[in-house]
């Protein structure tokens, strides 16, 4: 009877055990942390870029959000994706002076590349800095009646009745949740993934490029304080992030039409200041500045060179504008060009990992 | 015989723990350097940036944008005759309100120094070109083609200039560079002298910087001539350097 008993007691445990590691599998599986491939030019020179505590970056977490990235259910007639306006091609921009919403309707601001994210330390987004936070900035365009025009209701029920978004969520998060958080936080480790550091230069800097003449002469006159000047918003060899990620007026216009920081902050000093951009994939990324008023490589130079604007809060590192700008000399326009180009990242542009 | 053996080991391991904490507690403290700034006397923060309020020593109307800098290499003469070198650095951003205060990382064993003293900028063996991280990552390098290294100090702002015109300069503080041997910096930092510090578990040491010495003393600064491409300036980086001297004061140590 005691052994029958003891017995009956081991077969009962046993099948609770089953059933209750059936159910914990279903609900508690983890996700695979996710390793970030950090250049070794970064790794050397860059501090250790900036990952959420609260959204630490898993192989479930990214593959979502990037599949939610390019997804034009994030818009409210299923148009249009962050990808319409971030296209990898574009390093993550578009080529338009201003990009179209789900409507026809344009902005005021061009689209900015995305790269680097995480070593913006500063974690201001957007060319005036409101957005604190990917995850936050993520809030953002789905609900601009200029851009996805959608709202977080529509989007997550839209996700819910998806056949395969529960399960990646349920993966990637371990809850059946789909709300606003989750989606932005899925798209926030995607951003975050983006990192280009393989140009021509970066192979250069590592001994494994040469640079011509003119490219060597064009990042003389980036680095020398005589000339360009260049190195002191938008980096150096030193720092391949190729921007200071802060806030300038680099005399584009005596009065302004768009206050930038300003708008931001309150405050007058901020007027007419915008982060400065990264130089990476340039190639890519035209037209340029805030507003992309600028075409062409040549024409950013010759604003520099002979087009500043003076203002009240034009930065001092403008120190020319007296004289109108830098003035170079035809060459040194086309060897800064050159110089420019040559941190220029194909592997970053053509990253399948990247691409939808 | 086994319990006996097991209540051995855990007082043992008690007792070994214990005398960890205090040896920590006793023999290795930070002390804290606070930076404040003035404008001959008057308290000077980033909220007074950006707006033409100062006027310097030449008689120019002057508007700060952009102040940092770099304090390095804290030394502490015992009164035993030990020397400590601290290796810790740290970048005071005034603009950003970063850095203003400071915590040393290495251990400094508490007690009676006859004298402590504070570099600005980096000496000559420690200003290595991209050696530091977070300096590369604040974008406070030094062109390689101008000696390389870091700046000491990066001081931008506007002045009324002589035409009554708004202008910038660039009062930037880096190794100087002699234009006819390039391969021989001349060291431009410099230590400030704190005198004697008796170092308990909470040393606070404050400083402060009177940012008009930097046009004063003992070389009167006209912004007229000397405003902008100052990094190349050999002869205006070792007048920034003779400017400095004067330009750091100790204002109290608190225990």
């Amino acid at each position: 009877m005691n052994a029958k008993f003891l017995l009956v007691c081991i077969t009962g445990f046993f099948f609770l055990s089953c059933s209750n590691s059936d159910s914990d599998t279903e609900e508690a599986y983890t996700p695979v942390p996710y390793s970030l491939q950090i250049p070794l030019l970064f790794q050397d020179k860059l501090i250790a870029p900036l990952l959420s505590t609260n959204n630490p970056l898993t192989e479930e977490g990214v593959a979502l959000g990037k599949k939610l990235f390019f997804d034009t259910k994030l818009s409210g007639n299923n148009t249009q994706a962050c990808a319409s306006c971030h296209k990898p091609q574009n390093s993550f921009t578009d080529n338009r002076r201003f990009s179209e919403g789900i409507d026809g309707v344009s902005g005021s601001r061009n689209s900015m590349p995305l790269f680097n994210l995480a070593w913006n330390f500063s974690d201001r987004f957007a060319w005036d800095g409101k957005e604190l936070g990917l995850e936050k900035q993520a809030l953002e365009p789905i609900k601009n009646p200029i851009e996805l025009h959608s709202n977080w209701a529509d989007i997550a029920n839209k996700l819910k009745q998806d056949p395969e978004y529960p399960t990646l969520f349920l993966r990637a998060f371990g809850t059946s949740i789909i709300d606003s958080s989750y989606v932005t936080k899925a798209i926030a480790q995607f951003e975050r993934t983006l990192i280009s550091g393989n140009s021509k230069f970066d192979q250069y800097l590592l001994g494994n490029a040469t640079l011509s003449l003119g490219e060597l002469n064009g990042f003389t006159i980036f680095m020398s304080e005589t000339k360009g000047d260049c190195f002191h918003c938008h980096g150096s060899d030193n720092n391949p992030l190729w921007t200071d990620n802060d806030f300038h007026n680099n005399g584009l216009d005596a009065t302004f039409t768009d206050l930038g920081l300003g708008t931001v902050t309150g405050d007058p000093n901020d007027n007419g200041k915008f982060r400065s951009p990264s130089l990476r994939n340039l190639t890519f990324t035209a037209p340029y500045m805030h507003d992309g008023r600028f075409t062409t490589l040549e024409e950013v130079i010759n604003h520099y060179s002979e087009g500043l604007q003076f203002s009240s809060t034009i930065d001092p590192l403008m120190k020319k504008v007296g004289q109108g700008g830098i003035q170079l000399t035809s060459q040194e326009k086309l060897d800064l060009k050159a110089f420019l180009l040559t941190l220029t990242d194909l592997e970053f542009i053509n990253n399948p990992d990247f691409r939808n | 015989m086994k319990k006996c053996f097991l209540a051995v080991i855990c007082l043992v391991l008690i007792l070994n723990s214990c005398s960890k904490d205090n040896d920590i507690s006793q023999e290795s403290v930070g002390i804290t350097l606070n930076f404040n700034h003035s404008w001959e006397g008057t308290e000077v923060t980033n909220v007074d940036f950006d707006d033409l309020k100062f006027t310097n020593e030449k008689g120019d109307l002057l508007s700060i944008k952009l102040l940092r800098y770099l304090i390095s290499e804290i030394i502490l003469t015992h009164e035993s005759g030990v020397i400590t070198v601290l290796e810790d650095y740290n970048l005071v951003d005034v603009t950003n309100n970063e850095g203003l205060s400071f915590t040393t990382t290495e251990a400094i064993i508490p007690g009676e120094y006859t004298r402590v003293t504070v570099r600005f900028g980096f000496s000559d063996a420690n200003n290595i070109d991209g050696a530091y991280p977070d300096l590369n990552t604040a974008n406070f390098n030094v062109p390689g083609l101008l000696g390389g290294g870091y700046h000491f100090m990066q001081f931008d702002g506007k002045y009324i200039n002589s035409n009554t015109l708004e202008a910038p300069f660039n009062y930037h503080v880096i190794s100087a560079i002699d234009p006819t041997n390039v391969d021989d910096p001349v060291d431009t930092s410099f230590t400030l002298n704190i005198g004697p510090v008796t170092v308990g578990g909470s040393t606070a040491i404050d400083i402060e910087m009177d940012i008009s010495e930097w046009f004063k003393n003992p070389n009167t600064w006209n912004l007229n001539e000397k405003d902008v491409n100052l990094m190349g300036d050999f002869d205006s980086q070792l007048l920034m350097n003779q400017n400095g001297a004067s330009v750091f004061s100790l204002v109290d140590i608190t225990q």
